[in-house]
């Protein structure tokens, strides 16, 4: 049957045989790599427009409807508009980290696409260490924004920079201690095991009321991380005009601006592994025709369609939600997110240990 | 104790988010409810909020009579004197008695900022906002209005 992984195991087979294995796997890098570019283009363009089309739709407005059939191609008029843009860079600032910063943080979006499998047996890396991984390069992403900040000699971004950073490092934590619940119930951090451990039923139903709490800190820490309403202290358009990226224009500004819809990809791409099964399909219990059913929906469209009901989910609280002011969002995390995720860390653990879960 | 506020604190920021989050839901899945008017492209069958203000005018019935008395009191109330209220003294024809009346009502469109103060100063309920919008003009002198019509007079029993 078509499948990616029947794709990308035919191209293998096929390079193998025409120029030999070494620069097989040169190649196969190169085209992994522009695969990665082209699905952030994509996925930018996306995600742009549905981000526009959610928030008018929830505050009561059309959005944008003008270019092409309902609008749809407005994402793609903006990055040419973007494209012919001039880069300005401040006469004060640190030309090369003011430079390098957007960079960075795109390289660190797409170090992060590594050990996501985006369908059955497809992968671009299945280290064992996964899940670490992840939340180790995730956190790279906050020296992007404080260089950016700190470089452009600007009050507006240094503040929003510092903001960022006392979020980022803050909500990192609690993040981790949910991802954490996952490892403790799968006993790997494999995320090939991971979602291996989820073939009779999700950890989100598996794992009882615990699993739906790590759940839930998992989407609000991510929310915080990814510097997304209604934590976005970072850019606060109202406080400091567009925060960390205030001084950018053109493209470094659109890459800073892509890489955060990339991070919001990413970050429920990650969810949706860890909670909800990856490309597992749904199945309930022993009814063959209904898992017969859901078996026949590939395991891409699974995959997609749980991370784009989670990214919409994250939509959603965007413009739901007013922004919190920096100390209310720090009591957040360390009065409430932390102790409740130690708690519930506990009694992931106990429950691991017993076997209760299903 | 400690802990019963922690939790309940807890359960009100759920249940408010929740309810938040109800209400866009909502708005998001009843495309009915949306409010934008495509302006130029239904300039016919454009539909304005009742509280929409375009611009002050001055209320006139069928026998071109008004109910303002000339007092002052929507300039005074204007923060940006956008209104300039122009007085003459009525002569009564029986009495012979000196009354003080609206010469001419100057508006000046330019200086409004549609803030309502004077409608609501107006103790006789003489001026109104009217929701007209499309007030561009190419000279800015014709900004300046008058709003009592030609040959208006008060309404009798206006006091
Ligand atoms: S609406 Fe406000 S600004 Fe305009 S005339 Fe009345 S008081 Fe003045
Ligand atoms: S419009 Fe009303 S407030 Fe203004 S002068 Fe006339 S009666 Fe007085």
């Amino acid at each position: 049957m078509w499948s990616l992984s029947n794709i990308a195991a035919n191209i293998d087979l096929w390079l193998n045989e025409q120029v030999g294995a070494t620069w097989a796997v040169v190649l196969e890098m190169v085209i992994a790599g522009v695969a990665v570019i082209g699905l952030f283009a994509t996925l930018g363009l996306v995600l742009v427009i549905m981000e526009r089309k959610v928030s008018a739709w929830m505050q009561i407005r059309l959005g944008p409807n003008r270019v092409g059939p309902k609008g749809m191609f407005q994402s793609l008029a903006d990055t040419l508009k973007l494209l012919v843009k001039e880069g300005m860079t401040p006469g004060g600032a640190d030309k090369l980290l003011f430079n390098v910063a957007p960079f960075v943080a795109m390289i660190v979006a797409m170090l992060l696409l590594a050990p996501l499998a985006f369908a059955k047996d497809f992968q671009l890396w299945d280290l064992n260490i996964g899940v670490l991984y992840i939340s180790a390069v995730s956190s790279i992403s906050v020296i992007s924004i404080l260089m950016a900040g700190w470089a452009s000699n600007n009050k507006y971004s240094l503040l929003g920079a510092m903001r960022s950073g006392a979020q980022i490092v803050s909500y990192e934590l609690s993040a981790g201690l949910a991802v954490l619940a996952i490892v403790v119930l799968t006993g790997s951090l494999r995320i090939s095991d991971i979602i291996q451990a989820q073939e009779n039923g999700w950890w989100l139903f598996k794992g009882h009321i615990p699993a739906i709490i790590a759940f839930i800190i998992f989407i609000i820490a991510v929310t915080a991380e990814t510097n997304r309403a209604p934590f976005d202290m970072a850019e606060a358009e109202s406080e400091l005009t567009a925060g960390f990226h205030t001084e950018y224009s053109g493209m470094k500004f659109a890459l800073f601006f892509l890489a955060e819809y990339a991070n919001v990809f990413i970050v429920c791409a990650i969810g949706a592994t860890l909670f909800l099964g990856g490309w597992m399909p749904f199945h309930i219990g022993n009814w063959t025709a209904f898992n017969g059913v859901m078996d026949w929906i590939p395991s891409s469209i699974w995959f997609f369609g749980k991370t784009f009901a989670l990214i919409f989910l994250i939509m959603w609280f965007r413009w739901t939600f007013p922004r919190l002011r920096i100390d209310q969002l720090l009591n957040l995390e360390w009065k409430y997110l932390l102790p409740i995720s130690m708690f519930n860390l506990l009694l992931v653990t106990l429950i691991a240990i017993m076997g209760w879960h299903f | 104790m400690f802990l019963k506020k922690y939790i309940q604190d807890i359960w009100g920021a759920v249940k408010s988010l929740a309810t938040g989050m109800k209400r866009t839901g909502y708005y998001f899945t009843h495309h009915k409810e949306i409010i934008t008017q495509q302006y130029p492209d239904n300039r016919d069958t454009l539909v304005l909020p009742e509280r929409f203000k375009g611009e002050v005018v001055m209320i006139h019935d069928e026998n071109n009579e008004h109910a303002c008395t000339g007092c002052t009191a929507c300039e005074l109330a204007c923060p940006n004197a956008t209104i300039k209220i122009i007085t003459k003294f009525d002569v009564d024809a029986e009495t012979g008695k000196k009354k003080k009346a609206i010469d001419t009502f100057v508006y000046h469109l330019e200086l409004c900022t549609m803030c309502n103060l004077c409608v609501e100063a107006c103790p006789t309920g003489a001026i109104k906002m009217a929701q007209t919008f499309e007030h561009s003009v190419f000279d800015r002198s014709q900004l300046t209005k008058t709003l009592n019509k030609p040959g208006s007079k008060i309404r009798a029993g206006v006091e």
